[in-house]
């Protein structure tokens, strides 16, 4: 870990033109994921710009949608009344993510930003075009039972990357059209969360489309029909506290037994959380049932390539969501 | 009673190897080979000498010498081999192996000056994996082959089960990271505040290495926040620190970070064995073989007891095993809780479950039809054995009788229900242990012995037999350990603690109790005034005996062994393949149990291990970098409290008349053998799965 500079931030302006100015300078959240990359090297800001302080907690029913801050902690938005009553989804999602103490320090923003826990990303001694471009995919024949099935653009040797996004709140988000609103040096926008997290193409440093010095302020959800009938479903290698082999968020809107609307994201699955759009337009109008399901899986399943120790998610992954469905439906 | 030192432990009070902030101290990190196999071509220090609070850098081109690193191997030590020498020379033996030592007056200024070391390698092609290297196996000098009968009888059997089953490398993964700070008082004197499960292996071990006399060497490790086999030897942290401390002629500490415990303090070799196991249509076993192979370092042999339970747990008359040893271009795994018995009994009680359905009988039945009533490796009687109690009242408390048979018959729900059971044997003994026990003049006594208590409740166990031979309330009784200078006893493994130390605590009270009873004329003396009065009386600052213990005659006569029987139930989810473990009812023969709570927790530790070993702990390397890819706690992963089920505990708790006069046999191990077994038993049960390569992760009930 080298010697850095660390202020903390008045305002979200001030926060900004901490970290403009400064091209290796970052904002620090919760830390959870930001200080242990600079405890093994991976990352080396010289400059950390705290936000902790900025307004940018509040949980609030905005009437059409729900606005969440982004320093919102993860476990705040989880155990918060209107969105388990109005998102359940979402406080699932957060529930299967790390573990009670890291839920109590990490922040919405942060999880959104939590780079992958791809091994290979995680040693600077081994190859990882993510981390050092260039320099090759550890994973990609080496160790990937964790790895991505979807997504994977034909590429050249030197920008393969094959990680997945970590995050378990992402996919939901991404399951239920969420914005995020950004101000930055250039002014404020509105991003669509799907098209905040991006695939590695041939830049698989970047993990999303924010801009340097860019801060997320906030996340709108709009208000839906789908809180009776959500599921987030995590498979994972033990009961709680670790990252999903693969997860599912599921939500239908049902008339009777007939589905009006649907949402269905996957995580584990790629570069990005995984909305399954193609997927859903199976399911609208049809019955649900395990066949409406399994036809949805199937399409949800096209395009999917595995590697030599992730097959198993060819398989895992549509008898998920086949799951995922069945337990929202009922 | 509750453990003496357990208000110490929760506020913060116990001292444990990190936390001696001896005046002067200097902190030393390790930085470390990135390449598995190879030369140091060149190491450039200079950007790290400059960077601020840098004192010292070591390396092999500077490191003070280690008399004992030129010493011919004796053969005397428990590995055999040359052991790994740190800062020796330029050879690289391991990936993640010490390259060197950066000494800072902080942490934090050791830790960034580290990062600015950089070396060159001239890269050697390494081998890491044990497959494709098994025909380098060959027999280790401390494990014979061993056969009863008709070698390979079970091919003549009418109905056998004949499978390869393989276990991982699993890595102890204490709470507490090892840890070592070292003092030179003077050239010839050291101290060592370490972690370490052997004060005296340590202390022997650093005299030898650095020629000095036992006078000259002291090491102290009151505290230890597990162990489980990883510190029973002196490793990299001990030798930099007491190699940093040499050089800069000040108090160094050195810390492992997580990562450097996967690769430095050893870890449970991974194996592949051939089980090959027959029977007669009625149950009884015809024949065994059990072929193993392991995996070691290039310069050492690190052998374990893989196939032992295979020749004792049955009455078979014909058994063969053979083990071999795979060196690679790791660093040497070592012992790891139930090292060998663990791995061994997965396959033994794996390929038992096989044979009762291959036979069409209830798994308990088959077990009992081959009850051994002698030790069929050598037809010693047993000093005890209560397994048949185990199984019936294990199998009672548990529900067996609510099996049905056929896989995939019980269901809860979504969930596929599967009961499973196995058995688990092993050893039990007893080392010589010297223990010493002092009446001072207020009335209190003190018991010393320099054993560790690395978990297990030890000093709470040896108060409790202090004060139960001396007729004394606990709360004047203390006892001190984790002192090379104390009476020597042997190290905290091998389940004998209690057997030993315990037996040498129970013996000088003995002796001391008669001392007091000839001083007092006879007259017995129960409260702690009386024994104040006495020794002013008698005008004596205190009163102190010192006794060894050891086992007699019964050590060539008789075997001694503990037994358990592991109930398992698991839910199984049929989409989603992820295994529940719901209940857990083990039953144990450990002889008399000693103290109730810390028995328990024993058996509970165990359990956890069980199902960590069962379900998910695998260290995984990457051949191709000879290189682990899972070397933190987020990606090892152990047992979290939600995978942790309602264990039940049943302690049979017949006292062993034989082995030792305390009656107790040994707990520390003993639950998590077959362990994995009943797991991947009750598996098959809910799925009819076979897993026979652990850990059973849910991609591999998918397949
Ligand atoms: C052992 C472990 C297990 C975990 N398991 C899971 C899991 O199962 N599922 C899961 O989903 N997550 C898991 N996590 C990840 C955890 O959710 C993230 O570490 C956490 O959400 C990050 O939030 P933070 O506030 O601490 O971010 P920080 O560490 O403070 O920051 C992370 C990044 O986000 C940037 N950042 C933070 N806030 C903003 C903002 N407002 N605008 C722009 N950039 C910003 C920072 O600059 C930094 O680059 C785990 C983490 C650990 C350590």
């Amino acid at each position: 870990m080298i010697n850095f500079q660390y202020l903390r931030a008045s305002s979200p302006k001030s926060a900004i033109d901490g970290v403009r100015t400064d091209l290796s300078a970052q904002f620090i959240a919760g830390g959870t994921n930001l200080i242990d990359l600079m405890k093994r090297g991976i990352t080396a800001p010289p400059k950390l710009v705290d936000i902790n302080n900025l307004p940018l907690r509040d949980i609030a029913d905005e009437g059409k949608t729900i606005r969440i801050g982004a320093l919102a902690l993860n476990s705040t938005v989880a155990d918060h009344s209107l969105i388990l009553k109005k998102l359940p989804l979402l406080a699932q999602a957060l529930n299967a993510g790390a573990s009670a103490q890291i839920r109590n320090m990490a922040t919405v923003g942060g999880n959104m930003m939590q780079r992958t826990r791809c091994p290979y990303f995680y040693d600077p001694s081994l190859p990882c075009n993510k981390r050092a471009p260039g320099s090759g995919c550890g994973a990609v024949a080496g160790i990937n039972r964790m790895h991505a099935i979807f997504g994977l653009e034909p590429v050249p040797d030197q920008h393969v990357c094959i990680a997945v996004h970590p995050s378990d709140m992402c996919v939901a988000l991404a399951a239920l059209d969420a914005t995020v609103e950004v101000w930055g040096p250039g002014g404020n926008r509105t991003i669509p969360f799907t098209g905040f997290h991006r695939l590695p193409g041939s830049n698989p440093q970047k993990d999303n489309t924010l801009q340097h010095g860019e801060l997320i302020t906030a996340l709108r959800l709009p208000d839906n029909a789908l809180a009776t009938h959500s599921h987030y479903l995590k498979i994972r290698d033990r009961a709680s506290y670790a990252f999903a082999l693969i997860s599912v968020a599921a939500a239908l809107d049902l008339k009777g037994k007939t589905i009006q609307q649907a949402r269905l994201a996957m995580g584990g699955v790629a570069h990005k959380p995984w909305r399954l759009t193609e997927a859903e337009q199976v399911l609208i109008g049809k019955p649900a049932t395990e066949a409406t399901f399994r036809e949805a899986a199937q399409v949800a399943m096209r395009g999917a390539r595995a590697f030599e120790h992730n097959t198993y998610k060819l398989k895992l992954a549509p008898a998920a969501i086949v799951e995922a469905l069945t337990r929202a439906a009922g | 009673m509750s453990r003496v030192d357990g208000r110490l432990k929760v506020t913060g009070g116990a001292t444990y190897a990190a936390d001696n902030q001896l005046t002067g101290l200097v902190y030393g990190v390790l930085v470390t080979s990135t390449i598995a196999k190879g030369r140091i071509k060149a190491i450039d220090t200079q950007a790290a000498r400059k960077a601020p609070g840098v004192l010292e850098i070591i390396t092999y081109q500077n490191a003070p010498k280690v008399p004992g690193y030129e010493a011919k191997p004796t053969g005397q030590t428990r590995v055999d081999g040359q052991e790994f020498r740190v800062f020796y020379n330029d050879e690289i033996l391991f990936n993640n192996q010490p390259v060197a030592l950066v000494l800072a007056d902080t942490f934090e200024r050791a830790n960034h000056a580290a990062s600015l070391v950089t070396v060159q390698y001239a890269q050697a092609p390494h081998q890491t994996a044990l497959r494709p290297n098994l025909t380098k196996g060959t027999k280790p000098k401390r494990a014979d082959d061993y056969l009863r009968g008709q070698a390979n009888a079970y091919t003549t059997a009418p109905v056998r089960v004949e499978q390869e089953y393989t276990t991982p490398i699993n890595v102890h993964n204490p709470m507490e990271p090892h840890a070592a700070t070292a003092v030179w008082q003077d050239a010839n004197n050291v101290t060592v505040y370490n972690k370490t499960q052997a004060v005296r292996i340590a202390q022997q071990d650093i005299m030898k290495a650095f020629n000095l006399k036992e006078e000259n060497v002291r090491v102290h490790s009151p505290f230890v926040g597990g162990a489980f086999g990883s510190s029973s030897r002196v490793w990299p942290q001990e030798m930099a620190a007491i190699l940093g401390a040499k050089k800069v002629g000040r108090p160094v500490k050195v810390v492992l970070r997580r990562d450097q415990v996967f690769n430095m303090v050893g870890y449970r070799p991974e194996s592949i064995q051939k089980v090959g196991i027959g029977a007669s249509p009625d149950g009884k076993l015809v024949g065994i073989t059990h072929e193993a192979y392991g995996l070691t370092s290039s310069y050492e042999q690190f052998a374990e007891r893989i196939v032992d339970p295979s020749k004792s747990l049955y009455s078979c008359p014909n058994l063969n095993t053979t083990y071999k040893l795979v060196p690679l271009d790791l660093s040497t795994p070592c012992w790891t809780r139930g090292p060998g018995e663990s791995s061994g009994s997965f396959a033994l009680e794996s390929a038992m479950d096989e044979l009762a359905y291959a036979l069409g009988m209830d798994p308990i039945a088959l077990r009992l039809a081959n009850f051994a009533e002698n030790d069929p490796e050598n037809q010693h009687p047993w000093t005890s054995n209560q397994l048949r109690a185990c199984y019936e009242r294990g199998a009672t408390q548990f529900n067996w009788a609510r099996r049905t048979p056929a896989p995939g018959s019980m269901r809860d729900g979504d969930w596929l229900v599967g009961l499973g059971m196995s058995a688990g044997i092993y050893k039990a003994g007893r080392s010589p242990a010297t223990a010493r026990a002092t009446l001072l003049a207020d009335g209190s006594l003190l018991v010393q012995s320099a054993t560790a208590d690395v978990g297990p409740g030890t000093y709470t166990i040896m108060t409790q037999i202090a004060a139960d031979v001396m007729s004394m309330d606990p709360a004047h009784v203390r006892f001190e350990l984790g002192d090379s200078a104390l009476p020597p006893a042997p190290g905290q493994f091998g389940s004998h603690t209690t057997t030993s130390v315990g037996s040498a605590v129970y013996d000088v009270c003995l002796s001391l109790r008669q001392k007091v009873l000839e001083l007092a004329s006879g007259q017995a003396i129960t409260t702690r005034d009386g024994y104040v009065e006495l020794l002013r009386q008698k005008g004596m600052p205190q009163l102190s005996v010192t006794k060894e213990s050891k086992s007699g005659s019964e050590e060539k006569t008789h075997s001694g062994k503990s037994f358990c029987a592991n109930f398992v139930e698991v839910w199984v989810h049929p989409v989603t393949g992820q295994v529940r473990v719901v209940k857990v009812v083990s039953a144990l023969d450990v002889g008399k149990v000693i103290n109730a709570k810390t028995a328990r927790s024993q058996v509970l530790g165990s359990v956890v291990w069980g199902l960590g070993m069962a379900l998910m702990e695998e260290g995984q390397i990457d051949h191709r970098f000879g290189r682990y890819v899972n070397k933190d706690l987020a990606d090892y992963h152990l047992p979290v409290f939600a995978d942790v089920p309602d264990i039940d505990v049943i302690l049979i708790d017949q006292p062993d008349t034989i082995l030792d006069p305390i009656g107790a046999k040994g707990i520390g191990e003993i639950g998590m053998i077959g362990f994995a077994a009943a797991v991947a038993n009750a598996v098959y049960h809910a799925t009819g799965k076979r897993i026979r390569n652990l850990p059973i992760t849910p991609d591999k009930l998918m397949a």
